[in-house]
């Protein structure tokens, strides 16, 4: 397995990166700027700033065939952002009209709409209206119940996933007449006007859903919430309950992100400042290990040779095994929660390489 | 150091190590505002259920976790008058210095004698598993500290008894 690329760009938090299709550019946030960064050889160096959010950015998404920056902040506005001829970047202000803090922006698929969750119980879905040359949206909100954390787009651009600090994950219908192409008939639901609700799912112990996403075909969801769980549901057909939830209990701190490689194997990030892989289909699935299994075993060999009295001096003294001397750098590769987890390089089947994007401000590459 | 130290700070640290996964969440009660929830108590579902880690009737720890912010309050050992005296007056001295210690908190949770509020903006600057490392530290540190002054004031008390009672001899 090839090493990973970290790209240590500041010490403050990422809440989101995006790569470009190219992947030669990198979008940032930064607090309330919004930092595009061009690659250079190995590196990633700083080319451009966007300023006109005044709060913090807490998602960007790069629409990869038609390059549009979208943003969303806690100020509770929206911009995207086109480049011009002239190498700048033209923000156009979306109409959110939420009054609480913007969490969270995805592009669907087609890019022709994007999603927006919010802290007022909304999810914004936004679109562009030609004749009077602006963005405007239409809200998702009946059933939410509390601030939503993440969305995730299905295939078809119409089926939208969300997860909500109330506990559940939630799949919603996003049709917008002259938008939206009818979608095929699947397992969410045959008629799909907007906001209709084509399932709610709940864990065992309805912990905060940080993480939600569609498998690469859609006729699954997994998401991932605050008991350190993920959930993996498999529906049977509109109106009915589902074919299999599966839901796999952890030892590790919760994860804040999930992402779906192939339609038997999820990553899963967050708290423990790792990347675990989880694989299984609709019988069942497990924790297969961390991405930074090699790594590890390295580390272990280092400690063994601590002798054993500082070993029992420190596990009485902290209540801990294991002290060196120097124990502020974590054996991982980000140093602090990892909040973002995405797909950076696909080929055929699944997606190869993976971006993590942390509060330590690293953003590192995997190959998976 | 005593056999039930051990678990006693061992509990407290994996308490904290989990309760300490914070995020960024702005509130949903007030535009534009980004609280700790803990303190703001304005939407029930993002607080979790308080814990509390009692080694004895006199040492308790309370962990209040919730989306943003985690409120961990401490009750130092008093197992006399002195120790009462002295443990006021290491709070007070660490409190009126609360802007220095940057978690620590103005006033302390009824029942408790020292309180830390940490929110998601220190685990973001500072590093997660060191903050845990430094209230555990504390606690250690206070017991002794305590224990220590206790003994000078009774050293000291004898020194002054003795030097008023030589006249007398």
């Amino acid at each position: 397995m090839a090493a990973p690329e970290v790209h240590h760009l500041f010490h403050a938090p990422i809440a989101d990166h995006s790569f470009s299709a190219d992947r030669n550019t990198l979008a940032v946030t930064h607090s309330n700027t919004l930092e595009l960064y061009k690659r250079n050889g190995n590196a990633f160096r700083l080319q451009d700033e966007l300023r006109g959010h005044d709060k913090t950015i807490t998602g960007v998404d790069i629409a990869p065939r038609s390059g549009r920056i979208v943003t969303c902040s806690q100020d509770r506005n929206a911009y995207v952002w086109e480049p011009s001829s002239t190498g700048q970047w033209k923000p156009t202000l979306v109409l959110l009209r939420i009054n609480r803090a913007a969490t969270c922006v995805r592009w669907s698929p087609s890019e022709t709409k994007f999603a927006v969750g919010s802290g007022a119980r909304i999810i914004a879905i936004c679109y562009f209206e030609e004749e009077n040359d602006w963005w405007i949206s239409k809200h998702l909100r009946k059933p939410l119940r509390s601030t939503v954390n993440c969305v995730a787009w299905h295939p078809n651009s119409v089926l939208l996933a969300a997860g909500s600090a109330d506990g559940h994950a939630r799949v919603f219908s996003s049709f917008i007449k002259g938008v939206d192409d009818r979608p095929e008939p699947s397992v969410w639901g045959e008629r799909l006007p907007f906001n209709t609700v084509c399932g709610e799912y709940l864990n065992p112990t309805a912990g905060w859903v940080h993480g939600v996403g569609f498998s690469p075909s859609g006729n699954a969801l997994a998401f991932c919430s605050h008991d350190s769980t993920i959930t993996v549901v498999y529906p049977s057909g509109p109106e009915q309950p589902p074919q299999a939830v599966i839901s796999v209990a952890t030892q590790l701190l919760p994860f804040a992100d999930l992402l779906w490689i192939s339609e038997s194997e999820i990553l899963c990030a967050g708290y423990d400042c790792e990347v675990y892989r989880f694989s299984g289909q609709a019988s069942g699935w497990q924790l297969t290990g961390s991405l930074e299994a090699a790594g590890k075993a390295g580390a272990a060999g280092v400690q063994r040779e601590e002798s054993a009295l500082n070993h029992f001096r420190s596990l009485d003294l902290k209540g801990r095994s294991g002290t060196g001397a120097d124990d502020t750098k974590l054996r991982t590769v980000h140093q602090n929660t990892i909040n973002t987890l995405r797909s950076y390089e696909e080929s055929g089947a699944g997606v190869r390489k993976v971006s993590t994007g942390g509060v330590d401000g690293r953003v590192v590459v995997w190959t998976v | 150091m005593s056999q039930s130290l051990r678990p006693y700070l061992h509990c407290v640290r994996s308490t904290l190590t989990a309760a300490l996964s914070l995020s960024d969440f702005a509130s949903q009660a007030s535009e534009r505002h980004n609280v700790p929830e803990i303190e703001a108590r304005s939407s029930p579902e993002v607080i979790l259920n308080p814990l509390t880690v009692s080694r004895n009737q006199e040492e308790r720890v309370l962990v209040e976790p919730s989306v943003n912010s985690v409120r961990v309050s401490i009750r130092i050992k008093q197992a006399d008058e002195i120790e009462h005296i002295l443990v006021h007056k290491f709070d007070r001295f660490l409190t009126q210095r609360a802007e220095a210690f940057f978690i620590l908190r103005r006033k302390s949770v009824p029942g408790y004698d020292i309180s830390f509020l940490i929110t998601n903006f220190h685990t973001e600057e500072m590093l997660k598993h060191k903050l845990v490392d430094f209230i555990i530290q504390f606690m250690e540190e206070v017991d002794k500290e305590i224990s220590e002054m206790k003994l000078f004031l009774n050293a000291r008390a004898r020194f002054v008894a003795e030097s008023f009672l030589t006249p007398f001899d």
